[in-house]
């Protein structure tokens, strides 16, 4: 009995914390026009690809993610999202990687209309 | 790297036993190395930490034909050998002879998925360019064929001037090539370069482009995507049915741990009682009796009876991670632990410690990011564990009357323990906030959470885990536990008085209880709860017991006599403290243990055990101050 109360009140606290994320999430969704133009990879719509450009981050972390297949060149496809859209899977590179917004919103893609 | 004048085989030469060849499994992460280290070792392993680092490393023997013998060391996963993070370093010294406590491997065994053999691929080079004798083991075969993928290993292994073999780890297709390396491995000569140039190894992009150029000239066809494991994430990562399974399954975990563990722990509690007891009855009444039934064998006995919890939560974390759906549980949880700081991969082990913090601890595992896991271990012991219930219960009962609230649904006692378990909640996520913006703040790396397709667990890798677990806990119980448990003895039992075992007030707890009376009366305590408060170091719920031993009373969380004994004894404001004090102090010797062995060193459990009692005493102390006034 004691149990379920207290799973209950584990779940709501999540659930709480969880819309809380949801709204604020909705509250910063603002796209970044800061690199010229370049949209980034939070912009990907659930199954569409793009060619990845360049990674806007620190050389470590860049590597890191460049061994993860997110390579220059190589196309991305956007997959599931974890409830609120946040983290994304991506696919790259034979591989399903999931990336948190603050990571993926550095990430930006080649336009559709130099590509053409 | 100077590995030609490298003493690769130094050893050995020396040596003419065969008994000391060194063999390590590299590979990426999820590329099955686990997998093929349990098919070759079988029941003939066990887990290492290195000297003064965290990661383990399991180590096991192979045997061979002749009576030979071979032993493998099973590397942290990695996707290239800079010495970035502390896994890549551990491989990255072992495997260039820099590792203290062990010497450079014979021979070196570079396990690739097939299926993914593009990006895998770039893992060779540094490998190759170590100079070591090394086998190619391109794992994942059979996956590999039934989604109409192609690799030719002859081809692959002219290219690279190294053997390869094509295996399926989990079903032991091709597994005699990897025997026949290994027994072959005393034999290897220093391998010839391979005939394809190998590629600057620190340049990602030219390292992927030379992985994609040996793929091309070896013909490799990569498989079509995994189509079950896409319908499955179309359930599990729905973003309604997602999270209601998600759910679902830790409600299971949680019911499982918290309920299910129940009559198997009742049964293991009744076995332990029952065989002290015909000791008991079996050996002469003297000291060494008290020491052997009273001390080690109930004292071991209060730690050994969460056996069954810690398996059954192991037997559910195995089943989650060997199937893929812990990447998943992570994915889905990770919003609402970053809120605090923390990741998605942290809330299994958060939850687990609502049993149990010891094996919620050793669930941390799973937590490759260092500073998130050390902020996760930190933290687990603020979850409300089933250890604090009676201690919660007698409490309560003493001085809480039974009174109605929200109708039948929610009385005070219910509320006031429901409060408690907000209250440890609450301090975790206070603690991990302060954790992770100060000392634990992470150097920003991303979060980066690779989905595994889903694959069915085999009963062979979750019996292997289960029995390591069992091991290493038992090893606890057998050692620092045993040690603890002696000296608590020791100190209720000692000094005699006229060769007899003194009242507990005169013991030394009893000495250290009256000691420390002035350093807790301003919580409200007076010395026969400080002589608690020692006791249950061993095991909070340990408490009770020692409090039904001082009012000689029956010492169990239902017992009338131990309440009213209590309520006489303690004021309102002292029964709050109490409760408070139990909800965040440390209280707990298997605890420490176990953060020890998990961080590999006496340095964050004493940082760990001083926070939470400061953070105790400094809570107790308002609750007693609040309630003296209020009331």
């Amino acid at each position: 009995m004691l149990q379920l109360v207290a799973t209950g009140l584990l779940a709501a606290t999540l659930l709480l914390v969880h819309n809380k994320a949801v709204l604020q999430m909705r509250v910063n969704k603002h796209p970044h026009h800061d690199n010229s133009g370049f949209r980034d990879l939070t912009m990907l719509r659930k199954g569409e690809s793009a060619i990845l450009d360049h990674i806007d981050l620190p050389e470590d972390d860049a590597r890191r993610l460049m061994e993860l297949g997110f390579l220059p060149g190589h196309l991305v496809t956007s997959a599931h999202a974890a409830p609120g859209g946040d983290p994304k899977v991506f696919r790259v590179d034979g591989s399903e990687i999931a990336l948190r917004r603050e990571t993926a919103r550095h990430m930006f893609l080649k336009q559709a209309e130099t590509q053409a | 790297m100077d590995d030609c004048h490298a003493p690769a085989g130094a050893a050995t030469s020396t040596a003419s036993d065969v008994k000391t060849h060194l063999v390590a499994i590299v590979g990426p992460p999820n590329a099955g190395k686990s997998t093929l280290f349990n098919r070759l070792t079988g029941l003939r392993q066990k887990v290492a930490n290195f000297p003064g680092v965290t990661v383990e490393h399991r180590m096991g023997r192979v045997k061979l034909d002749l009576g030979r013998e071979v032993f493998l060391v099973d590397l942290p996963g990695v996707y290239s050998l800079q010495p970035r993070t502390e896994d890549e370093r551990v491989t990255h010294d072992v495997l260039t002879g820099e590792m203290k406590g062990l010497r450079k491997p014979d021979a070196v065994m570079l396990i690739l998925d097939s299926t993914n053999l593009g990006r895998h691929l770039s893992l060779a080079p540094p490998i190759l360019s170590l100079g070591l004798p090394t086998l190619i083991i391109l794992n994942m075969a059979d996956d590999l064929g039934r989604r109409g993928g192609e690799v030719n290993p002859e081809e692959l292994s002219t290219q690279l001037s190294a053997p390869v073999a094509l295996i399926s780890a989990s079903h032991g297709t091709g597994i005699e090539k990897v025997v026949e390396f290994l027994s072959e491995a005393v034999f290897h000569e220093k391998p010839k370069p391979p005939l394809v140039q190998l590629p600057i190894i620190y340049d990602v992009p030219k390292v992927r482009d030379w992985a994609a150029d040996i793929g091309r000239r070896t013909n490799y066809r990569p498989p079509a995507p995994p189509l079950w494991t896409r319908r499955l994430d179309g359930v599990f990562l729905h973003p309604v049915l997602g999270p209601l399974i998600f759910f679902l399954v830790v409600l299971g975990v949680f019911q499982t741990i918290f309920a299910g563990a129940r009559p198997l722990m009742d049964g293991l509690q009744a076995m332990i009682e029952g065989s002290g007891k015909w000791m008991q009855a079996a050996l002469p009444d003297n000291q060494l009796r008290s020491l052997l039934i009273d001390g080690i064998w109930s004292g071991v006995g209060s730690v050994v009876v969460f056996l069954p919890q810690i398996l059954l939560l192991f037997l559910f974390i195995g089943v989650l991670e060997d199937s893929g759906y812990l990447a998943r549980a992570a994915l889905i949880a990770d919003r609402t632990m970053a809120r605090i700081g923390l990741q998605g991969k942290s809330f299994i082990p958060l939850l687990s410690a609502y049993a149990c913090a010891v094996p919620a601890i050793m669930a941390t595992r799973t937590i490759e990011n260092k500073r998130d896991r050390i902020a996760t271990i930190l933290i687990a012991p603020f979850m409300t564990c089933s250890a604090r219930l009676p201690v919660y219960t007698l409490v309560i009962a003493a001085f809480m009357p039974d009174k109605s609230l929200l109708g039948p649904f929610l009385g005070t006692r219910a509320a006031a323990l429901l409060g408690l378990y907000v209250l440890g909640f609450l301090a975790a996520v206070i603690t991990a906030r302060l954790l992770k913006s100060t000392v634990l703040k992470s150097t920003r790396s991303p979060f980066m959470l690779e989905m595994p397709p889903y694959r069915w667990p085999t009963f062979r890798s979750l019996g292997l885990r289960l029995l390591d677990r069992s091991k290493v806990f038992l090893r606890r119980a057998g050692t620092v536990i045993l040690g603890v448990a002696v000296l608590l003895w020791v100190l209720s039992n000692l000094p005699l008085h006229d060769g007899k075992t003194p009242e507990i007030g005169d013991s030394f707890a009893g000495m250290i209880g009256h000691a420390v009376e002035p350093a807790i009366r301003p919580l409200g305590f007076n010395w026969k709860i400080g002589i608690g408060l020692i006791t249950s170091l061993a095991a909070r719920e340990v408490i009770v017991g020692t409090l039904g031993t001082i009012y000689a009373v029956e010492g169990t969380s239902e017992s009338v006599g131990l309440r009213e004994a209590l309520h006489q004894d303690l004021t309102p404001g002292g029964a709050a403290a109490l409760l408070v004090f139990f909800a965040f102090a440390m209280q707990c010797m298997s605890t420490m243990a176990v953060v020890r062995r998990e961080t590999g060193g006496w340095r964050w459990p004493a940082i760990q055990f001083a926070y939470m009692t400061l953070f105790a005493y400094v809570f107790g102390y308002l609750a007693n101050r609040i309630v003296t006034a209020w009331l």
